[in-house]
């Protein structure tokens, strides 16, 4: 088995008996990204000189002696939308195509306080919005499993990375699903935390009280090993929960005793593909012979999930994506063609003899804002940002935002309810089928929309979900599992996850790529 | 109705946004101190950088809740934030972060008087004061055709208190004492400087008048006035806009609530002396108001306002009453003294302790410290002589040990060298004249003018300040009230 292959848990024990430095490793990454990185297109930048420069320092650290980090000289890809110092953050985005961070993002912070070797950059849809990373500005990516076929998103690329053995460990995020989906899709595990507990600081915006970072791997210790890494209190970010990190990368071997499992009868409704269910379903059955127990519940506001969510993150993404405006930094338009655009334009207006249209023309300084954001985001920022600014405007404020407020709360309390009921884990389906095609999807916003039905009710609610590999469908594509759990019990879905593991092996199955 | 009577009511609100005076900006911390070099006092916080998100200065909370409690506010138990968008050059994030439906306090008072009586003392009503972020500074060099805009955003989030009264005002008059009375609050609470050069204290007037006509009561359309950058200029522009909005009533006819009127923005022009429109339309903005999801509601406690209100001490109000009911000073006098700050109150009521007299002590640092101070561009805090030594003075000409005139030179030596009051009236000669040997100069005096006693006896009492003019030759320590006394007793006593 290539290094590459064995799973983060594996390496950090070959690397702590010096089996294996940290530079090996990274060099058997590099090569691999090498390799087969043309095909699935998960990263959009790899910095193996930089890398090879933090193992090295890593491996000598450890030659001295040094206590070194819970990740010490194991190699992580980080989704382009959280800031390094110093390195770009594109979020995939033309408007954000030569920005350069002039900070450390608190996850990155934390990554380089548990001495991770970062290794690059992944692909993802534009500023996190959509469900196929075919979103990015920059660049397809590919589902290892079946190059023709979509890796979902929008953490398309942290995921991919992960399926094709071009990571062990990847940094995700996660809106709507945007962990979850990517992680069915292409046969990984992710984990989305609960809202607050990994910190935002860094993490560029799209919907500021939905996004969540969080980790993707082959393996819920894995997973447990990274989330512990990152987790935790930041007086950066003022909606960071102020609780000790459990050490879930010690707990999760432990099995639960007692569990129930609540069904969602509305997940298990019209709309779910058949091979889907039966896998989901077969699931469920694994963890019944491993004794957990199984009750129905029923969520009666998840159908306005997917409805609340497009409005709701679209009028966050209208406020944070203003900053975006040509002036500061990021993309600006040509000033001397804006100009002289203008110019053409008053002239020709004022031959006509249109005297008013020519003194109402836009001033330089708002067309510098129309045109440096025209050309700076693509079709599905621009129709979110329309959204949401439709969705607050004045007279439409209530109907739309504060309504949808609302009804984020009785889905919250759809859960709440479930919890109080003794359901420790809620089980379903992380998405309605497997991974659709390239392109199947691009001309029809609604329906690639609706790849969140399951997904977007734990962002809304600000609870803990993960998505597991649980089968295949018959023509070979990775089916997941959803647990949720209640708030900042991401130990207990951590060791669900496991005890799954330990009885399956969906998990350790590999795309067979050349 | 008189001529000099207008014949309408001006109506006056005020918004003010006060700069807090914190170490650190509103959300970041980066320093809010003003004329650093541009964009030296920025972080990729308060420049609006993708990823970075706000914290909440409590110091900057703090001294709001004491403006808004000594404002006579209620305060808002659950208050939180909101982001206000619209975009400009100098709004990095493309959103201010204000407050709009919930704001901390609302609903309080300011108390108003004229101490020259022009108009009755009356509450002005506040609205609400809400604590927002401060832009950045746009400057526009547009000259020759090269036309060039720089933005500075050292001023980016700070702190600032918007403080917004009802149109309670009926003169120029009336918005400046508001304004005084405000800046002295502010001042004295240590929450802002209020340097209005600085910017740090800026004022908006919405004004309009109310007339009486036959058709019935008619209010003319609002006007927001901007760009006034002192009191003087708020009274100005007040006083000015009421005449020209007559002017206009007189000559249109509009009055607010017609189609087609809106509410117009106006520019003060500080060297004309005149307001000019600046939008000519109200363009309804629609800024789109949200939650900020990246801040947390406030809550306050019931405990924690007490102990705000508790913990305010005396408000300047507060004062003048102490200093006209224990001192005994007119409102006038107590106005100007409290008007100088605290530092100024503490150093009066040292003195007039000391002195063992207010009305002396007032008098004394209205004509003497006050003027040397504004003489020499002084504050009370560096002003040589400490509040105690001039108390000793001030014991000493009550007890007629020295005279008010010859005091005064004790306190201009004591000014110069920090004498002690004995010592400087050591330094200078000055010492009491035994009441024997002023009895022996005084009859001296008498029997060696006929001709002025003559003058005496015939009610000529002019008569007597001579005597007191060839005493202070003889004896220049001799006490002139003293001095005219004895020779009036003496001539009285002649045959």
């Amino acid at each position: 088995m290539a290094l590459y292959q064995k799973t983060a848990t594996e390496l950090l024990g070959l690397l702590s008996s010096g089996q294996v430095t940290s530079e090996e490793l990274t060099r058997a990454y590099a090569e691999r990204i090498a390799n087969i990185d043309k095909q699935v297109g998960a990263y959009l930048r790899v910095d193996v000189d930089g890398a090879l420069e933090q193992a090295r320092v890593i491996d000598a650290r450890r030659k001295r002696g040094e206590k070194l980090g819970l990740l010490a000289g194991l190699p992580v890809a980080v989704k382009d939308l959280l800031t390094a110092r110093g390195d770009l953050a594109t979020c995939a985005s033309r408007m954000l195509e030569n920005y350069r961070a002039t900070y450390d993002s608190t996850v990155v912070a934390k990554l380089r306080a548990a001495d991770a070797v970062l290794l690059g950059r992944t692909n993802m849809d534009e500023f996190a919005m959509g469900g196929s990373t075919e979103n990015s500005a920059f660049q397809k990516t590919r589902n290892p499993w079946d190059l023709e076929r979509t890796p979902g998103g929008s953490s398309g690329g942290a995921a991919a990375c992960v399926a094709a053995d071009e990571a062990c460990l990847s940094i995700g995020t996660d809106t709507g699903g945007s962990i979850r989906q990517p992680a069915a899709l292409c046969g990984v595990t992710g984990l989305k935390p609960t809202y607050g507990s990994v910190s935002r600081y860094g993490l560029i915006a799209f919907a500021s009280s939905l996004d969540q970072a969080g980790p993707l791997a082959r393996t819920a210790e894995d997973a447990a090993l990274l989330l512990e890494a990152i987790a935790g209190h930041d007086p950066q970010d003022a909606t960071s929960i102020n609780a000790p990190v459990p050490q879930y990368s010690q707990t999760v071997r432990e099995p639960l005793k007692g569990l129930t499992l609540g069904l969602v009868r509305e997940h298990f409704a019209a709309g779910l593909e058949s091979e889907t269910e039966a896998a989901v379903r077969e699931a469920i059955k694994v963890y019944e012979s491993l004794g957990a127990r199984v009750k129905e519940v029923s969520f009666p506001h998840a159908k306005y999930g997917v409805a609340v969510y497009y409005i709701i993150a679209p009028c966050e993404a209208s406020s944070n994506l203003a900053r975006y405006d040509g002036i500061h930094y990021g993309r600006r338009t040509d000033e001397a063609k804006v100009a002289a655009e203008l110019d053409a334009e008053r002239k020709e207006l004022l031959a006509a003899g249109k005297k008013r249209e020519a003194e109402t023309l836009d001033t330089s300084l708002v067309r510098l804002y129309r045109k440096s954001r025209a050309e700076g985001f693509g079709p599905e920022v621009k129709r979110r940002i329309m959204l949401g600014t439709y969705a607050l405007s004045s007279g439409y404020y209530d109907a739309y935002y504060l309504k949808a407020l609302k009804v984020r709360r009785l889905i919250r309390q759809d859960y709440d309810a479930a919890f109080q009921q003794g359901i420790d884990l809620i089980a379903g389906p992380c998405t309605a089928g497997p991974a659709f095609k390239l392109g199947e999807k691009v001309d029809d916003p609604l329906a690639m929309y609706l790849v969140d039905l399951y997904t977007v009710s734990a962002n809304l609610a600000g609870v803990g979900g993960i998505s597991i590999p649980c089968g295949f469908s018959k023509t070979g594509l990775p089916i997941g599992l959803q647990l949720q759990a209640p708030p900042l019990e991401e130990d207990k879905l951590l060791r669900a996850a496991h005890m799954f593991q330990t009885a399956t092996d969906w998990h350790t199955r590999r795309p067979a790529l050349a | 109705m008189t001529e000099s009577t207008p014949p309408y009511t001006i109506v006056i609100g005020l918004e003010t946004h006060v700069q807090l005076q914190t170490e650190t900006k509103l959300f970041c911390g980066c320093s809010t101190k003003f004329g650093a070099p541009p964009n030296t006092q920025t972080c990729p916080v308060c420049t609006g950088h993708p990823g970075t998100l706000p914290v909440m200065n409590r110091r900057a909370f703090e001294l709001s809740l004491r403006t808004a409690t000594a404002l006579n506010c209620n305060i808002a138990t659950f208050t939180k934030w909101d982001r206000k968008q619209y975009y400009y050059p100098d709004l990095p994030k493309g959103y201010q972060i204000s407050q709009y439906d919930l704001p901390f306090s609302y609903e309080g008072w300011l108390e108003i008087s004229d101490p020259k009586d022009r108009f009755p003392p009356k509450k002005v009503r506040i609205i609400r004061a809400h604590l927002e972020e401060d832009a950045g500074k746009s400057m526009h060099d547009e000259h020759a055709g090269k036309a060039d805009s720089k933005i500075d955003l050292n001023r980016t989030g700070t702190p600032l208190l918007e403080i917004v009264t009802h149109p309670d005002m009926r003169s120029p008059a009336e918005a400046k004492a508001y304004l005084t009375e405000l800046k002295l609050l502010l001042t004295h609470l240590g929450v802002s400087d209020c340097n209005m050069q600085e910017g740090s204290l800026r004022v908006d007037a919405n004004v309009n008048l109310h007339l009486d006509t036959p058709a019935g009561k008619v209010a003319t359309p609002i006007v927001e006035i901007k760009n006034m950058n002192s009191f003087r200029a708020v009274e100005k522009a007040v006083a000015y806009e009421a005449e020209r909005q007559y002017a206009e009533w007189q000559e249109t006819g509009r009055k607010l609530g017609d189609p087609g009127v809106f509410k117009r923005t106006f520019g003060w022009d500080d060297v004309k002396n005149r307001t000019h429109v600046q939008r000519e339309k109200e363009e309804s903005a629609d800024y789109r108001y949200f939650p900020d999801p990246d801040l947390v509601p406030v809550t306050v406690t019931e405990e924690r306002i007490a102990a705000v209100r508790a913990g305010l001490g005396e408000l300047p109000a507060q004062v003048r009453t102490r200093l006209e009911g224990s001192y005994g000073l007119t409102a006038y006098d107590s106005d100007v003294i409290v008007n100088q700050g605290r530092a100024f109150i503490e150093y009066f009521t040292t003195a007039a302790d000391t002195g063992g007299d207010g009305k002396t002590a007032s008098n004394w640092l209205q004509q003497d410290v006050l003027r040397v101070m504004g003489e020499q561009n002084l504050t009370i805090e560096n002003y040589p002589v400490p509040a105690a030594a001039l108390g000793d003075l001030l014991k000493l000409v009550r007890g007629g040990e020295v005279d008010t005139s010859r005091g005064r030179q004790v306190l201009q030596r004591m000014f110069d060298t920090g004498e002690s009051a004995e010592a400087a009236m050591r330094s200078l000669g000055i010492e009491k004249v035994d009441e024997s040997a002023l009895v022996a100069l005084c009859e001296e005096l008498v029997a060696a003018n006929p001709k002025l006693v003559a003058d005496v006896k015939a009610g000529k009492m002019q008569a007597a300040g001579s005597f007191v003019g060839q005493a202070k030759k003889k004896n220049p320590n001799a006490n002139p009230g003293r001095v005219k006394d004895l020779c009036l007793e003496i001539i009285a006593r002649l045959p």
